[in-house]
């Protein structure tokens, strides 16, 4: 009999306690991008001292992060074009440079249509069919006119798989029905949205599928 | 001695005590209620930021994808919030002299951080980790509602661990394809909208969590209800 005595009461706060409890779920450590009121930018990640080298960034490979050999921009690209780099590249063009390039890259996207001083060229102009692979590096890394650099949200590596896909939407303008391999079909009607999807990366619910390949969603 | 009571009054005894454990199981009940209430969990619940930013604008209205400014969503932990610079790569050139925007300009010029507030706040004793969430095919908006449609931002489940366990108990039935994780359209397959994978179309979303379960593979439900899993 005691022993409940002693056992209701506990059990009783305990359940109370469990709204007063904060010591653990504040402790004293930092998460990413927390704030930090010793320092007067108030941030807790510190920038790099000049001159340090990180793990990782020693970038010793100069071509493949100023895509420039001495001071011109070189046409190679730094490693071998394989599928998956083009399907990195596409998926990357469409997330970083389709709002503002359009998805086929004619410079009509999104959001310069609403107020910039000027629209991106289209990739299909001779002087961009012509420039050479590190000349799209230095623009993606440092960016170019108003155009703002990318360095910091897309890698070295996924910035060059954005410029192999350029090279594939530049061939693709120029190609004819001769060009589709035997057994597809090209599709005749506009892909169909569901609600009101404007451009950009609102993807479409998949589609029924068909005997025909299906173009986006689904497939992996 | 006498006796105090008197007999006819065992039944007010006998219904007091059932008054006390009904009083007791409301109270109890209602601690319970009151503890997965916003009050506690902060569920639906929006914050003053510095600035309105408005995901429904800028993502449905622009179609603009969740990693061009949650960049590092799928490879760490942490989901970033974008620094100013991601804002200045548009509005460099749009709403330049937006009074609203101005926190924005005045964080560029001079370097110091935009204070946001945050809103899905797990305790620090919880491990959590998006780049797993996201490559083993759940949905941001499984998660996080729809962001499409928030004019402002909010915490849109309450986080709580049943909350979690719900899904990491049977996780095949949220799964959905890698490329439709950032997907705010996506639906679970129906008769009408099969979805995709490997050519094979799937009507049903218990065939289609299978396929993905194996396909992603997933671990065993021991090993991530386990304890360790998320308090480590
Ligand atoms: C916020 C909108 C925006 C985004 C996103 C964007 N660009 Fe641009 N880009 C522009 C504008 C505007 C120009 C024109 C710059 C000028 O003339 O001052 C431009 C110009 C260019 C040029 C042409 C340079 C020339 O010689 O005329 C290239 C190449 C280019 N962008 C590549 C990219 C790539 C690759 C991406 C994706 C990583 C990207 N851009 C993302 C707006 C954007
Ligand atoms: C234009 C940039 C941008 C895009 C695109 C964007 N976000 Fe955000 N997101 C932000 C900013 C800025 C904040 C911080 C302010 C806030 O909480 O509203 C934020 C906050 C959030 C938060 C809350 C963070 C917290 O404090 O807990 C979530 C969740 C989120 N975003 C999810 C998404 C999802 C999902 C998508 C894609 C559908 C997306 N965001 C697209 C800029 C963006
Ligand atoms: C990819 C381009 C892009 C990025 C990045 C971007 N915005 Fe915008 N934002 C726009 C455009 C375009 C508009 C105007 C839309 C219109 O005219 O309909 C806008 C409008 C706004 C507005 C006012 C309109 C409203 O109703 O919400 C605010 C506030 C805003 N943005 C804040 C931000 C903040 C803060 C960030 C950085 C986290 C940011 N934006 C990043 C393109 C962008
Ligand atoms: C499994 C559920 C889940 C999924 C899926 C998920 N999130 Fe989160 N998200 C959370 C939780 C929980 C937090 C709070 C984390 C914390 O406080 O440590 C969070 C926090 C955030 C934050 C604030 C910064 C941070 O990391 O604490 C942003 C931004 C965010 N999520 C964006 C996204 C985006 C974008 C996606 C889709 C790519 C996504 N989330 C998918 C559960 C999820
Ligand atoms: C909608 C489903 C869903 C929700 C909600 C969810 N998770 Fe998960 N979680 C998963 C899946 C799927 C995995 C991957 C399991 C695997 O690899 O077998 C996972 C894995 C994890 C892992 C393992 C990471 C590792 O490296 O071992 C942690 C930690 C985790 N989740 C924490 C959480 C926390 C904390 C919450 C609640 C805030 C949460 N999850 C909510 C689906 C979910
Ligand atoms: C899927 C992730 C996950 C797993 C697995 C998990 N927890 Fe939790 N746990 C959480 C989260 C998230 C919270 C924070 C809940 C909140 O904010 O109210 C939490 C909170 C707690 C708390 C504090 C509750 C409070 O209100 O103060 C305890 C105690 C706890 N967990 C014990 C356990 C034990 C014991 C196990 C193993 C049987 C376990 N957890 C497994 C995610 C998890």
């Amino acid at each position: 009999m005691t022993r409940v005595k002693i056992l209701v009461p506990a059990l009783l706060i305990l359940t109370i306690c469990s709204a007063c409890r904060q010591d653990m779920h504040d402790q004293p450590r930092y998460k990413p991008q927390a704030r930090n009121d010793f320092f007067p930018d108030m941030r807790s990640a510190r920038l790099l001292i000049d001159g340090t080298v990180a793990r990782g960034q020693l970038h010793e490979d100069s071509y493949f992060y100023t895509g420039k050999i001495g001071n011109n921009p070189g046409e190679v690209m730094p490693f071998s074009i394989t599928h998956d780099v083009l399907e990195r590249g596409q998926e990357r063009y469409n997330i970083f440079c389709a709002p503002c390039h359009s998805r086929v890259g004619d410079g009509k996207g999104m959001i310069p249509s609403r107020g910039f001083s000027r629209m991106p060229p289209s990739y299909h102009i001779e002087r961009l069919q012509k420039a050479p692979a590190g000349y799209y590096f230095d623009v993606i890394t440092n960016g170019l006119g108003i155009m703002q650099g990318y360095s910091g949200q897309i890698p070295a590596k996924d910035r060059w798989a954005i410029i192999a896909y350029i090279r594939a939407l530049q061939l693709s303008q120029k190609a004819g029905a001769a060009d589709v391999p035997a057994g597809l079909n090209l599709p005749t009607a506009l892909p169909k949205f569901e609600g009101d999807a404007p451009s950009g990366a609102t993807l479409v619910t998949p589609a029924p599928p068909k005997k025909e390949e299906k173009k986006e969603g689904g497939v992996e | 001695m006498a006796q105090i009571f008197h007999r006819s009054l065992n039944l007010y005894t006998k219904a007091s005590i059932l008054v006390a454990l009904v009083l007791g199981g409301a109270a109890f009940a209602g601690l319970m209620a009151f503890e997965r209430s916003p009050y506690i969990t902060n569920q639906g619940i929006t914050k003053p930021q510095p600035v309105p930013f408005s995901h429904q604008h800028h993502v449905a209205g622009l179609g603009i994808d969740c990693r061009y400014c949650h960049a590092s969503v799928e490879t760490s932990a942490y989901a970033n919030i974008p620094p100013t610079k991601t804002c200045f790569n548009c509005h460099s050139q749009i709403w330049t002299n937006a009074a609203m925007l101005e926190p924005v300009r005045e964080s560029y010029r001079s370097g110091k951080s935009l204070v946001w507030s945050k809103l899905n706040d797990l305790p620090d004793y919880v491990y959590f980790n998006h780049s797993i969430h996201i490559n083993k095919g759940v949905g941001c908006n499984t998660c996080h509602g729809p962001v499409d449609k928030m004019p402002l931002m909010y915490q849109a489940n309450t986080l709580q661990m049943e909350w979690c366990l719900e899904c990491h108990r049977n996780p095949e039935k949220f799964l959905r394809p890698r490329n439709q994780v950032f997907n705010m359209e996506y639906k679970q397959p129906t008769e009408e909208l099969p979805v995709t994978v490997d050519n094979v179309a799937y009507t049903e979303q218990e065939a289609l969590g299978k396929a993905l379960t194996a396909k992603y593979h997933l671990r065993n439900v021991t090993d991530i209800t386990s304890c360790s899993t998320c308090h480590r």
